[in-house]
């Protein structure tokens, strides 16, 4: 077990993409750190540096107290899964987990013990004589799993390991996971795209994007806390809802606030162009009974429905409001409905009783403590 | 093939089983091929039973395609004329050994091209290609005063030692690793195997078709070459079979019933070998765009 620490990472590919731009960071002993954001983001290639299969352009990746630049991936002493497993396909399950024993000239008896340790531990024993196509796919993502931990490495990596499995299965395996890392307590790198994964599985969070770490933090953290827009929108499912808005100082009363129909003040914001963001399910409905407006301290907002999705105890209503729309730079795709109009597309999470249906209006209460503004020009968060 | 290779992990695919129902069946194909496999087979069919007629009849005009008494004492008397069996075993010496140089010498330059970074790869490999379209009879007699230099005229390393390894060999074998998951040799890189091992414990054994492919191609120049064995042997020990079958060929007079008994007893083995490796003489001119 060992600490990590990339500082100053650049990666750039030939042809000049840039996959990382200048990358710091440090991973404690024992730390499960996770590398999240979109595709290209670069967090692969951060992965594919600790591991040794990529070389840095500049700046030193160092494992324990050694500086690995240069040291091939034999050496660094890592293990890593892949995200299609890379199983041998000639050898069985037994000949797998143990290859990397083998190549390091490990005694035939303790290749024998730890092979048959790590395969009770996951559950691998009924399969060992068989090959890996003979698997299933969570079978498979366990003897890869197995394969890397049985060399009782000093850092484990792991490149989008439950994207190919099945909603369930990655549900389980995600605990498992988690399991097995407090239970073993090796550092791990691990990277994905779905923030999922990263909120249940990490200690901490990297959000990356561009080849930059735009945010480092718990998951709390990067929740509660978006240090930027990227962020804010990356984070949380479904995404925060944006509109551009304008701050005005008020004297006393602080910085008022607009951003179509809402209106509230805030000390401490500096006037001029700024971006609001509101979690779906920082959205209420006001209740029907309800007499007048809501309270002043909550402002409210008229949504337009035109969509509803039932889950279950909730229920996703998508629908539009007067003002315009803004963009964190994280949407996969584009909103559900096109944007046909000059209103903005909001998403609110309401229970499921009493849903309105497409076509209605509703009013909804934001409450403006949960209100978060970033500055329209560089989408930091203002605080 | 990536696609394939990554497929086999997912499930064991049996599709080329279900597509031949029809194997024995009647297709209007069969108008067509059945006389060109007629064509084909006449002359063997002719090597035959000239193998077994008497002298008088090979000269007969118009050819007897019956003989009239089966003379099988002429497999006898190549036998016994000839060091048959000698040569027999210096074609196998020299063929086993070219197939095995060519499976090592060509995978490990193959892989090199495939999957190492150099400086100048892909130059280097281009004019390896480059030296295909070279005629052997162009580099005939430089390689003959090489292999002069190096004291190895008339021994059987003349036929060897040239040909351990060739270009189309080597882009073959590149072609087809670079097809492999790369994941599965960066995995065993991690796994802790140095780039040989890779090579060994996992390429090659994800490569059996491809070398099969080649084993099969190599055997069949080698066992078949007549030129470079004729210019480099003159001591009928050490002749190989192609070689050896030219001596019942006299410049008066040609024994053709024996030269066609030693001819059918040459062809065995590379008969036997494409019966049981047609598949990979098909799938080697296939992927190759060359004729065997």
């Amino acid at each position: 077990m060992a600490r990590v620490a990339l500082r100053n990472v650049t990666k750039q590919f030939h042809g000049g993409t840039r996959a990382l731009d200048d990358l710091s960071l440090e991973i404690p002993d024992g730390e499960f750190l996770i590398l999240v954001g979109p595709s290209g983001c670069g967090k692969t290639t951060a992965l594919r540096l600790v591991a040794g299969l990529e070389k840095a352009t500049s700046g030193t990746i160092t494992i324990g107290d050694t500086t690995v630049n240069g040291v091939s991936p034999r050496d660094r002493d890592i293990a890593m899964v892949f995200q299609n497993y890379a199983l041998y396909p000639h050898m069985t399950v037994y000949r797998n987990l143990g290859f990397g024993l083998r190549e390091r000239r490990t005694p035939k008896r303790e290749v024998d013990r730890r092979v048959r340790e790590i395969s009770a531990i996951l559950g691998l024993d009924d399969l060992l004589k068989r090959r890996p196509a003979q698997l299933s796919g969570g079978q498979r993502q366990r003897v890869a799993m197995g394969r890397a931990l049985v060399r009782e490495p000093k850092v484990f990596l792991l490149d989008e390991p439950l994207s190919n499995l099945d909603a369930k299965l990655r549900v389980q395996m995600r605990a498992e996971l988690k399991r097995l890392h407090a239970k073993l307590g090796i550092t791990t790198i691990y990277v994905t795209h779905d923030q999922i994964e990263a909120m249940t599985l990490a200690d901490r969070i990297v959000v990356m994007s561009a080849g930059q770490a735009l945010q480092i933090g718990t998951p709390q953290e990067v929740f509660s806390r978006p240090a930027n827009l990227f962020v804010a929108g990356f984070i949380g499912s479904p995404a925060m809802n944006l509109l551009r808005g304008k701050a005005a100082a008020r004297g006393a009363a602080g910085t008022e606030i607009t951003a179509g129909e809402l209106r509230f003040t805030r000390a401490g914001v500096p006037d001029g162009e700024i971006i609001v963001g509101v979690r779906p399910d920082s959205l209420a409905p006001v209740p029907a009974d309800a007499a007048g407006p809501a309270p002043p301290a909550h402002p409210t907002l008229d949504l337009e429905v035109d969509l509803v999705e039932p889950l279950g105890e909730q229920a996703l209503v998508h629908g539009t409001v007067a003002g315009t729309a803004a963009r964190s730079g994280a949407e996969e795709e584009r909103a559900i409905l096109a944007e046909a109009t000059s209103r903005a597309p909001v998403t609110a999470v309401f229970p499921a009783a009493n849903l309105p249906g497409p076509g209605d209006r509703v009013r909804i209460r934001v409450p403006p403590d949960r209100i978060y503004l970033f500055s329209a020009a560089t989408g930091e968060a203002i605080w | 093939m990536t696609t394939q290779i990554l497929a086999q992990t997912g499930r064991p695919a049996r599709e080329e089983e279900e597509r031949e129902p029809s194997r024995f069946l009647f297709s209007p194909w069969h108008l067509v091929l059945i006389p060109i496999a007629v064509v084909m087979l006449i002359p063997m069919a002719w090597m035959l039973v000239t193998s077994l007629e008497t002298l008088n009849e090979t000269r007969h005009f118009p050819p007897v395609l019956l003989p009239h008494t089966l003379a099988p004492g002429n497999y006898a008397a190549v036998l016994q004329q000839a060091p048959f069996a000698r040569w027999f075993v210096n074609t196998m010496i020299v063929t086993v050994a070219t197939v095995a140089g060519n499976l090592l010498f060509c995978s490990l330059a193959g892989y090199a091209f495939a999957r190492i970074k150099f400086f100048g790869r892909e130059v280097v490999f281009i004019l390896l290609l480059a030296t295909l379209m070279i005629p052997f009879q162009v580099v005939m007699i430089p390689t003959f005063i090489i292999v002069k230099d190096l004291g190895l005229i008339n021994t059987l390393n003349a036929l060897i030692v040239p040909n351990l390894a060739n270009a189309f060999g080597v882009f073959l074998l590149r072609q087809f690793f670079r097809t492999l998951p790369v994941e599965l040799e960066e995995a065993a890189r991690i796994d802790g195997a140095s780039r040989l091992s890779v090579l060994f414990k996992i390429v090659l054994p994800l490569s059996g078709p491809v070398l099969a492919t080649l084993a099969v191609i190599t055997f069949l120049w080698t066992w078949n070459d007549f030129l470079w064995p004729l210019i480099t042997i003159y001591s009928p020990n050490n002749m190989t079979l192609q070689l050896g079958l030219t001596t019942f060929q006299g410049t008066h007079q040609t024994a053709t019933n024996l030269l066609m008994a030693a001819n059918v007893m040459s062809m065995l083995p590379v008969l036997l070998l494409f019966f049981l490796a047609q598949r990979w003489f098909i799938r080697g001119i296939a992927t190759s765009g060359l004729k065997g």
